[in-house]
This record gives structure tokens, sequence and C-alpha cells, in this order.
């Protein structure tokens, strides 16, 4: 009973804040709700015995990500008003869209009756391993049956960082970067010179 | 050697055609003329080989043509006598025809293109001649048109010539039509397009019914008036024969060749290879009796009206054709062949000496300002003269002996009384008076060109060349003219016509006429025929000769001893005179019922049909459907991102929906 | 199935373009932009040598078990090696003639061949995936290197524009193909191919089919097929033109490759429930591929249409859903290939005698009395692509549809002939501007000399002879190679 009861509450309250996410004028509301989506997500995590997957929502998308889009949110000042004058424009006939994409959804999984779904356990591949942490199956999955993905997921975020850093690094001419080893091989004698210059004459460098 | 005799001329065509410019007048002369003189050399020995039994008739393949199903034949010579007559008749006259023009379009700025032609033509004449299967024939048949067209049309700046090249080129479209149908019918009927088993076949399918445009008709008849059809357009035969007198508008060693020698006997010789065939169906050869009676009788009187000296011969021609064809009709295929063969000479004479006088007129065609030229241009008289007699045909009866005409045309006649039909009476007494309007008008012809006090200065030709008009020119009514004799290049072939024009028929009359064995088989022989042909009364032999002579009378009376009596005749008989002249209103006939109504279904076809439907709907339509669309595509291609995410989405949606609505 | 050190035989030319990328990118912060030259050789070098792993593969026409990596996730048979060739030779094309252009702006950056090759190794992913995860993270891979790609000039507004715009219809996207991916695993309870054809198979559930047109329309925006095709032309034309020479060939025959082995195989068991969707989207793509190249000034803007254009007559061959369509597409993949390069190469030679790249169709006017043989390529390249006879651009529509012919889709190949006349009219209107209108002399006389100038001579008479009519002394090993490659696809066992 409770777990019907929280599961609805996460999920009703998880649609409510991602609603909000879209809706809200200001962009900062907006991010602040979608930390509340991430919250409910990882609630219905942890019902569903995926506690793993709950922490990683909490510590790395409410921890960072989200805190990360509030702080280029924050920085970016964009006009948002001006941006969502489109949006409004074209509003009702987003809704409309989103209607008839939500009736055919709905009508699809309506006509599901075949049984209820059974998450993770559907045939059983994606079950947690019996007598192991979820953590442990997790692990043993990615670095087992899924290595190949796994490392090719990382250069998915290599390439990502490549792009980044091409699309926006500049070679600055303008100020004088720090040369650490040649600071670090910069001696006192290198840098001083003793000099005793005769009263009335100036000094050659 | 027969692919030499063939492919030679084709070889000169592609030459003398696709050089043109490039190689010059001269080597594309030399070419096509030299090509003509071998491929001629090579057909007298065969034909002589045939005439002393040496050679027998053989098929030489060339190369496969069409396997398609049931369809198969290959492009293969066939040579057999039939063959060699056409092959020497074709090869000489075209040589010196090639020859002539050397002479006769010494000035044309176009040689090159004009000798390809010619070759093109003889190339085409001779693929007709040896074809093995209808197919073959029939391409033969087509390229002769074709060169036909071009030749006619040859100075196609002249709105005349361009008209007449299409006049002749539509007309034997009709034809070809029913030559069409006729191979589709032999191959319905027989499942080949072989010449040599359709004719092994024939006499099986004598006598069935096959269903033709909705009812049952015998099966052969219609093959057979199919087939004739097709020879009706090619040779001028009464009904199809409007565009022989109008392609006189092309140079005259075309008309010489084409219309006078050969192409138009294609008709002729098709009938006479398919002779077995014919003489399956007893309705078919009366109704080629038939219009060739008529023909023959209706090309004469509208001969002898008419005042160009070249339409005069063109409607001989056609009449000569008619001669022929009835000859087959009545079952005299040797004496048809004949006259084609004698035809040939002393027509293709006729028409180079024409084309003499024409060159020595200053390019004036009407006769009737011509007169007194036989002591200026002698030779081209006296080529003329042998010409003239031998049409006539005039000759000894009793002695065998006579000019080319005699032997031939007597034959026919004699055979036409001698088949004993009535369609052959009917042929016979029509072929009789046919015979005394040729006089008239041969002799005619002769008389207004030599006889008589020349009238030159009522040419517009000469007197653009004089530089007077009939007035200042007074009494003298040459103006001052000096016609001149043709050099040598067009004389030469006119004396060696006149060589055939006199011998001809002397010479190979037995051969033609009474040799089963120089035929051996290539065309249907009825020896009865032949034997009754001798035995006719002696009145029917008589006949022709006695015609020839009221007509030489009628026209002396009439144009050397009392210049006035035509008009005279005219003025008595206008309404006769008139429906000649105009050539029994056939072209008039033909432009109310086919031509205008064509015109007029065409201009409906063209508004409502053409632009009004179909470009409409058609191409127009598409365009503009797709110029709209590419607008719209562009309308849509906003460079906005929410628009590029909204049609994704709606893509989607409409799959979706796809899928459930299923 | 094979053990782990099996698995890594396998994946060897992934593994070595890993490891050049790696070291390529450790070389390019050592140095910088100066050793871009020298690291765009390398990549061509490993490129070419992934090219020799590959060809065995295909040679032998190897398929089954023995082929597959990573308990299913990942399989090396000969229909992969067919597309990696294609995918491999589109790569080297496109650093090949990047160094000029990019050369000219002062814009070439040594991340420009590291780009390209983990683009490429995505895309080798892609169409060797055979498993859902593997298809994500090789599309994610290829596409994160295609989104930079685009933007690579980042200094020009355009490439700027267009790389944003792939970037968020890029992730729309992946949204679509993800929400598609997990209704599929959800309904089937598998990410693998094999086991969702098994799964399938029969009734379908509408959550399944869902799944399934998810699925299908992610990939559709890959291969830019209508509607999915919004972003092309703003991106070819945005994009730097090396840069839209390698999109228009090896991302398309990846992303074909990949839909035909999901449709084929993960869907295989439902063709039904897709082939009505495929024929529209054909149908769709040929049209308005067509209409929108229409009435396009800009030479780039209508390769891209052309290649929407030419997409729909590859999804015929889908729409068969035949082995012999599947032999079908690639061979009119590998002629697309080659006709894409002859002519972006052709475009990237148009320069004015400033040396700025040319782009406008009406600054080539009268191109053939200036530059003939350039005009004569770009001829070539566009009867080519209208698919008229002789060129080689007829046979690669010739076998697609006769494939749709024989799989009794005789309407389909009937409307697609006659919407190819409508293609034809602006690939003959290039010809007639370049070939007859008064000439606008904005293109240079003379073409540069150089090492580089030579390469892109080198690959356009390359391209342009297999286009020729001498293409089609090739058919029968073309041929042989894409049936060997459709067996693959459709190896049961």
């Amino acid at each position: 009973m409770i777990h019907i009861i929280a599961f609805y509450l996460f999920a009703v309250l998880l649609i409510a804040s991602a609603v909000l996410v879209i809706m809200s004028r200001n962009p900062v509301h907006s991010v602040l709700w979608l930390i509340l989506a991430f919250f409910n997500a990882a609630g219905l995590m942890v019902l569903v015995g995926a506690e793993f997957i709950a922490m990683l929502l909490v510590i790395v998308y409410v921890g960072a990500v989200a805190v990360l889009f509030l702080f280029v949110v924050m920085m970016l000042d964009i006009d948002f008003a001006e941006l969502r004058a489109g949006f409004v424009k074209n509003f009702p006939l987003g809704i409309l869209l989103a209607v008839v994409l939500l009736a055919e959804l709905v009508l699809g999984f309506g006509a599901y009756r075949a049984g209820t779904l059974k998450l993770g356990e559907a045939d059983g591949t994606a079950a947690t391993i019996a007598g192991r942490s979820n953590i442990e199956s997790i692990g043993a999955l990615l670095y087992g049956e899924y290595l190949f993905l796994f490392e090719a997921a990382g250069l998915v975020l290599l390439v990502a960082m490549i792009g980044a850093i091409v699309l926006t690094h500049r070679e600055r001419t303008d100020t004088r970067g720090q040369n650490v080893s040649k600071q670090n091989k910069r001696r006192a004698e290198d840098a001083t010179v003793n000099v005793k210059p005769e009263v009335g004459k100036g000094v050659t460098l | 050697m027969i692919e030499i005799i063939v492919f030679a001329p084709l070889l000169a065509a592609i030459i003398a055609g696709l050089g043109n410019r490039l190689i010059g007048n001269l080597p594309a002369k030399i070419v096509t003329t030299g090509a003509l003189l071998i491929s001629c050399a090579l057909s007298w020995p065969i034909f002589i080989g045939f005439m002393t039994g040496s050679e027998t008739a053989y098929v030489d393949p060339v190369l496969k043509w069409v396997q398609s199903g049931t369809m198969n034949f290959d492009w293969a010579l066939r040579v057999d006598t039939l063959t060699a007559v056409m092959l020497v008749v074709i090869t000489s006259v075209s040589a010196l025809v090639h020859l002539y023009s050397w002479g006769y379009m010494d000035e044309d700025p176009d040689q090159p293109r004009f000798f390809a032609y010619l070759s093109l033509f003889t190339f085409a004449m001779l693929m007709l001649v040896t074809a093995d299967n209808l197919v073959q024939m029939f391409f033969g048949w087509e390229g002769v048109g074709l060169a036909s067209y071009l030749l006619i049309g040859f100075w196609f700046k002249k709105p005349s010539a361009s008209a007449a090249a299409i006049k002749a080129f539509v007309v034997n479209r009709v034809g070809d039509l029913g030559f069409m149908m006729g191979i589709f019918g032999v191959f319905l009927v027989f499942g080949t397009t072989s010449i040599p088993e359709i004719l092994d076949r024939a006499p099986e399918m004598a006598g069935s019914t096959i269903g033709f445009l909705g009812m049952r008709v015998d099966t052969m008849t219609v093959l057979c008036l199919l087939l004739f059809i097709g020879a009706m357009g090619k040779s001028a035969q009464l009904g199809l024969h409007t565009w022989l007198p109008d392609a006189m508008e092309g140079p005259t060693p075309v008309s010489a060749l084409i219309h006078a020698a050969t192409m138009v006997t294609a008709g002729v010789f098709m009938v006479c290879r398919l002779s077995p065939l014919f003489e399956t169906s007893q309705t078919a050869l009366t109704f080629v009796t038939f219009i060739g009676a008529a023909t023959c009788f209706f090309a004469a009187t509208i001969g002898t009206t008419q005042t160009d000296i070249k339409r005069v011969i063109a409607y001989s021609t056609c009449s000569q054709l008619g001669y022929m064809f009835f000859a087959a009709g009545v079952g005299a295929y040797g004496a048809a062949m004949f006259h084609l063969f004698t035809h040939a000479f002393f027509k293709a004479l006729l028409f180079l000496g024409a084309g003499s006088v024409i060159h020595a007129m200053h390019h004036e065609q009407d006769m009737r300002y011509y007169g007194g030229l036989r002591k200026h241009i002698p030779i081209t008289f006296w080529a003329m003269m042998a010409g003239t007699l031998a049409i006539t045909g005039v000759g000894i009866w009793f002695l065998h002996a006579g000019f080319a005409g005699f032997h031939s045309k007597d034959a026919i006649l004699e055979s036409a009384f001698a088949s004993g039909t009535e369609m052959g009476r009917f042929a016979f007494f029509m072929g009789i008076v046919a015979a005394l309007l040729t006089s008239f008008y041969s002799w005619r012809l002769m008389f207004l060109t030599f006889w008589g006090k020349p009238r030159w200065i009522e040419s517009e030709h000469i007197q653009h060349t004089v530089h007077k008009t009939p007035e200042e020119a007074g009494a003298d009514t040459t103006g001052g003219y000096h016609p001149h004799e043709s050099p040598w290049v067009m004389l030469t072939p006119l004396v060696i016509l006149s060589l055939g024009a006199v011998f001809a028929g002397f010479v190979w009359s037995p051969y033609f006429l009474d040799s089963a064995a120089f035929w051996n088989g290539s065309i249907f022989y009825n020896e009865h025929l032949v034997h009754a042909m001798h035995n006719v009364d002696t009145w029917v032999k008589v006949a022709p000769g006695v015609v020839m002579l009221i007509g030489l009378a009628i026209a002396w009376n009439n144009y050397i001893r009392d210049p006035q009596a035509p008009a005279r005749f005219v003025g008595m008989f206008g309404g006769v005179y008139t429906f000649l002249k105009n050539k029994w209103y056939f072209d008039e006939l033909y432009d109310l019922i086919f031509v205008k109504p064509a015109f007029w279904l065409g201009r409906k076809f063209w508004k409502w049909g053409d632009v009004g439907t179909i470009d409409r709907f058609g191409p127009d339509g598409a365009a503009w459907v797709v110029a709209q669309g590419s607008h719209y595509a562009r309308r849509v291609q906003t460079g906005y991102l929410y628009s590029y995410a909204l049609v994704m989405l709606l893509g989607l949606i409409a799959a979706i929906s796809w899928i459930m609505v299923r | 199935m094979t053990d782990f050190s099996q698995s890594l035989a396998l994946i060897a030319a992934e593994e070595l373009l890993t490891v050049v990328g790696l070291v390529l990118l450790l070389c390019a912060a050592w140095m910088g932009d100066k050793a871009s030259r020298m690291i765009s050789i390398v990549a061509v070098a490993a490129l070419v040598a992934c090219a020799f792993i590959a060809a065995p593969a295909l040679c032998g026409g190897l398929m089954g078990p023995e082929r597959v990596a990573f308990m299913g996730q990942y399989t090396a048979d000969a229909f992969a090696a067919f597309a990696k060739l294609l995918i491999y030779a589109s790569g080297i094309a496109s650093l090949i003639v990047a160094p000029r252009f990019f050369g000219q702006v002062g814009a070439m950056r040594a991340e420009y061949p590291i780009l390209i090759l983990f683009a490429v190794l995505g895309m080798n992913m892609m169409v060797s995936a055979t498993d859902f995860l593997t298809l994500y993270i090789g599309l994610e891979l290829n596409s994160l290197a295609a989104y930079v790609l685009a933007s690579f000039l980042r200094n020009d507004e355009r490439s700027a524009e267009a790389g944003l715009k792939y970037f968020v219809l890029g992730a729309l996207a992946s949204g679509i193909i993800l929400f598609g991916m997990s209704l599929t695993y959800g309904f089937t309870g598998s990410t693998n191919f094999t086991a969702v054809a098994l799964a399938m198979d029969g009734t379908l559930a509408t959550g399944a089919l869902f799944g399934l047109i998810f699925v299908l329309a992610g990939l559709a925006f890959k291969i830019s097929a209508v509607p999915f095709h919004m972003w092309t032309p703003d991106v070819y034309e945005g994009a730097p033109t090396p840069v839209t020479t390698f999109f228009a060939t090896a991302p398309k025959v990846a992303a074909l490759a990949l839909t035909m082995r999901v449709a084929l195989g993960a869907f295989g068991t439902q063709v039904d429930a897709w082939q009505q969707i495929v024929i529209f989207v054909s149908l769709a793509s040929i049209v308005v591929g067509a209409l929108g190249a229409i009435g396009q000034s800009n030479i780039k803007r209508l390769l891209a249409y052309s290649s929407i254009n030419n997409v729909g007559f590859l999804l015929i061959g889908l729409a068969a859903a035949t082995q012999e369509g599947a032999s079908a597409m690639l061979v009119y993949l590998a002629i697309y290939v080659a006709m894409s390069v002859a002519g972006f190469v052709v475009v990237l030679m148009l320069r004015d005698a400033e040396g700025r790249p040319v782009e406008v169709i009406a600054d080539m006017a009268g191109l053939s009395r200036t530059r003939p043989a350039l005009a004569w390529a770009l001829a070539a390249v566009m009867f080519s692509l209208a698919g008229i006879p002789p060129l080689f651009g007829f046979w690669g529509k010739f076998v697609v549809f006769q494939a749709a012919v024989n799989a009794d889709l005789i309407a389909l190949a009937a409307i697609g002939i006659a919407a190819s006349v409508i293609g034809a009219f602006y690939y003959l209107k290039v010809v007639k501007i370049v070939f007859f209108d008064e000439p606008a002399n904005v293109v240079a006389e003379s073409g540069e000399s150089g090492v580089d100038a030579l390469a892109h001579k080198v690959m356009l008479l390359i391209a342009c002879l297999f286009i020729s009519p001498l293409g089609y002394l090739l058919t029968p090993w073309l041929g042989e190679l894409a049936d060997k490659a459709a067996a693959a696809l459709y190896f049961v066992g």
C-alpha cells in the first residue's frame, strides 16, 4: 500500500515539476523545478530497488548537472521573455501536438493487455543478480558484458570535450600567460645583476 | 559479289553524305558514280548467267537480324531471275542517272548531298529487290520512300518541292499501312515472314477464312489485297497516284531514276515476287486487274491535256504501270516484268531526254513555250524519238520486230485478251484505248517540243535570260535565245538508253515471255496463258498498232497540220477538257474529303486535345505543380529551428497515427 | 559466440582508430596546429589500414556467429565491411580536401582529422551494431563529432548556425530514438536485434509498434529522409565544404546501413508494420528533394536536396524488404558516394581569382569555356545524379527499381521513375548554365598548382571514372560484393 502511495506521489510530482520546468517564466525557477523533478525520479528509482541509480540521480544530476545549469543560466543573461514570444505564438499548436501524442501513448499503453509492465524483470536479463548489491551488479555488467560500450561511451565524452575546446578555446595574444617551467628554471643570479655605477653615470643593461 | 552490288552504293552514300563539303563535289561524284558503275558491271554477268542458265538461284545470308519468340529472320540477299532482272534495271539506270547528273546538276551548290541521296536510294532499292523476307523488303520499301522524299524535296527552299515531298511521303504512308498490315497478316497466318516459305505454303491456305474487321473473309484475299494496297501506293495506282505528278518537283534525273524506272515499279515487283500468293485468290487478282486497267486508262486521259513536259511523262508512267498491274492481274507475270524492264529503259530515256530539253531551254518545263527544237538539239531529239517510238509500241506484228514497247505492251494486251475472263477483256479494251491515248500524248509532246515554230519568248525563263519581253522581241519568237545541246555526260546516257529502247524488246522477249526455264520458278509462270497469248486472233494483235497510228494521226493533225484544232476542241468539249486538265479533280476531292477534315480534326486535337487537355493536365500542368511544389517546399524551409522541429514531430505523429488507424 | 579475446580481435579496426585518434590528439595538444598536415597524413594512413582490415571480411563474405563480438552487441560481417569501406573512402576524401580549404581561411586545425577519425569510429560502431545500445553509442559518437565539425569555422556565422541547428535537431532525434528504444526494450525485454526480432514475431503490441516507429523516425533524421530532412540544406550550406563532403557521404552510408540492420534485422519480423511508411517516406523524399532543389541558387544547397532525393531512391530498395533490395541499396550507396565525392570536389575546386570559394550557381555560368575539364566533370556528376544512361548513376537507380519490381512494388517503382524526371530538371539546369549561358567570369581561369590541387584532381578523376560509363565494367564485381554483404545481413542461424 505504502508503495503505491509513494509511487503515485513521486510520479505526480515528477510530472508536475517537469511541466513547470518548461512553463515557468524565470529560467532560474525552471532549473529549480528541474532539480525537484530529479529528486522525484530518484524516489521512483528507489521504489523499484535501483538504489544506485537513485543515488546517481541525486549526486550527479542534482548535485552537478543541475547546479551547472543554474550557473550557466544565471551567467548567460539571456532575455528569455523575448525568446518565449515565439513560443507563446506557437503555443496552441504545440499543446495540440502534445495532446495528440499523449492520447496516442495512453491509448498505446491501454491496448497493452498482456499484463502490467514488470520493470527490470521482463526476462530477467536486466534484473539485479541475486545475492549481489546493486553496485556490484552494475559494475559486473559495465565492466563485463558491456565493456565495449562503456569504453565507447567514454569516447563520446572525450569527443564532446574536444568539441567544446575546439569551439570555444582561443589563443589569447593580448595577455601574457604564466610559464611555470620557465619560472622554476629561473635562478636568482639570472635575475639580478650587481652593479656599482659611478656617480654621474648611468647603468648599461 | 551480290554484297558488293548491294553495299557499294551504301558505302558511297555514306562517304558522300557524311563527307559532303569536306570532300567536295568531284570526289563525291566520283565515288558515288564509281560505286554504281561497279554495281552495274557486276549485275549484268549475273543477269546474263540467268539468261544462259549458268546461274542458279541462291540466298546469301548477311547477318542475324531479329530473333524474338517465333519471329526469326535474317538479313539475307536473295538472288534469282526476278532479282537479277531488277538488279540490271536498277544498277544500269542508276549508273546512267548518276552520270547524267554530273551535267544536269553541274551548277547546284549541294552536289554531294544529291549524289549521296541517289546512292542511298539505289541501296534501298537493291535491298528491296534482294529481300528474302517481307520485313527486309519493307525495310527497302521504306528506304526508297525516304530517299524519294529527300530527293523530291531536294530543292527544299522551293515551297512547292517541299510540299510535294511531304505529299509523296504521306500518300505512300497510306499504302504502307496496307503493306504493313499485310505483313502482320502474313505473319499471323503463316507464322513466318520468309518469302519462300510463304509462297510454298500459300496454296494450303487457299480457301480458308479469317476474321477481319468483324467479318469472316477469305484469308488469301485479305492478305493479297492488303499487300496490294502497299503496291498501289508505291506504284501510284488509281486512288493513291496523286503524289507522282507532284513528285516532278524534284530534279529531273531523280524523276528518271525513281519515278520512272525503279521505285514506282516496286509494287509490280512485289506482286510478281509474291505471285504464287496472289494466284491463290481470284478476287484479289480481279481487283489488281481492275485497278491496273483503270489506272492505265485514267492516267492516259490526263496525260493528253498536261502542258508540263515532265508531268506528261509522269502520267504516262502512271499509265504504263497500270499496264504492268493488269498484266500481273491476268496472270501474265512474265509480261508484266518484261514491260517493267523495257519501260525502265524507254521511260528513263524520255525523262532524261526531257531533262536535256529543259536544260537546253533554261529550266523552262512548259511545252507551250517550246517548238522547233529539232535542229538545235539533234541528239536529244533522236533519243526522244527512240523513246517515243518505244513507248507507243511501234513495230511490225507479223515480223515480231519492233521497238521495246511493242514487244512488251502487245504481249500484255494479248495476255489480257487471252486470259478469257471478263475482267481480262475489260483490261484489254482499256489498254487499247490507253494505247491510243499514249500514242496521242507522246506524239503531242514530240510535235510541241521539236516541231513547229519556236514559241520560246513567251517563257519567263527565257525572257529572264535574254532580257526581253515578248513585245520587244516582236516577230522573233526565239527572242534571240540559242538552245545548246547538252554536254556529253548527259548525252551518253541518252544514247545508251536509246539502244535499250530500240533493242531491249527484240533481244529479251524470248526470255521474258516464252521461257519458263528463264524464270525458273521465281515467279508464277502460266504456260497455258502464254500459249493462248500467242494464239489470239489476228485483230487482237493488230489492234495496238492501228490505234497507235490513229493516235499519231490525231496528234499530227492537231499540232502540225492545224495548230488551231486543239483550241477548237476545247471550245467544243470544254467540260471534258477542264475535267482532264484538272486531273479528274482527284486532288480537289481528296482535299475535300481527307485533307480538310484531317486538318480540322488535327486543329481540334491540337487546340483541345493537345494544348487544352494533354498539355494543360500533362506537361504544363505537371510543370505548374512542380513549380508550386518547389515554391512551397522553399517556403516551408524557413530557417527557423522550431519549424524544423515541428515538421519532424508532425511526421512522427503522422506515422504513428497511420499505424494506429491502419 | 566468441570469447572475450576473439571479440577484441574482431574490433581490430575500432581499436586501431581509437589508439591512433588518442595518440594524434596528444600530438595535436603538444604540437598545435602546425602539425595538422602530419596528423592528417597519419589519419589517412590509419583509415587505409582499417580498410585493409575490413576488406577480407567483405571479399570472404564472412558472416555467422564467429563474426559476432561481445555477446551479440557487435557484428563484423561482410555487410558491415561493405559499409565500412565506403565510410573509410569518404573519410579519406574529406581528409584530403580539407587542408586546402581551411588553409585558405587560415583555419586548418589539428582537431579536424581527429574529429573525423572519431566520427568514423562512431560510424563503424553504427554499421556493426546488432544491439540498440551499440547503435545509440555509435550514433552519438558520430553525431557529436559531426556537430563540432559543422561549426568548425567558428568565426563564420553560417557555420556556427549550421552546427547549432544540427545539434538541437540532432538532440531531438536522439530523444526520439531513445524513447523508441526504451519502448522496444520494455516490450521485448531485450536490446539485442536478434532477440528483438524473435520477440516481435507475430502480432505486435501497440507499444512495441510505437517503439519501432520512434526508432525508425530517429534514424530517418540521420539519413535526412522527409519529413526529418529539414536540417539538411541549412547544415550542408553552412558547414565548411570538406565537412559537407563528409556529411553527404559517410554518415549517409552509416545511417542507411544501420537503418537496414534495424529495419530488416531487429524489425525484420514486422515488415508489414513499417513497409508502407518507408514507401511513403521514400516517395516524399524523392519528391521533396527534387522540388526543393529547383530554384536553389547555392550549389551546396542544391547538392543537399539532391542527397535527400537520392535517399528517397535508396529507400525504395529498403521498401522492397528483400535481400535483393538490400544488395541494390549497397550498389546504389557505392555509386552515390562516388557521385557525391565528385560533386563536392568540383565545388571545392571552384574558386574565384582571390581564392574564395564559389558556391553560387549563377557564378558558374559559361564555365565550359574557361575551365572545360571541370565543366565536363560537373556535367558527368549531374547527368549521373539524374540517372541518365550511360553514366553509372543510372545503374544504381536501375538495380533499386528492379528490386522493387521483383518485390511486387511496381507502383512504387513507376512513381519513383516518374518523379526522377523532376530531379532531372534541376540537374540539367546546372549543366545548361555551365555550358550554354554567357560566361560570368567569376571562377578563376586557371587552377592552382601544388600537392593539394593535384590530390583534388586525382580524386576527381578517380570518382569521375567510376561514375563514367566505364563504371559498368565494375558491375559484376560490385554486384557480387553487394550480394555477399546482403547475404550476411540476411544471415539466419
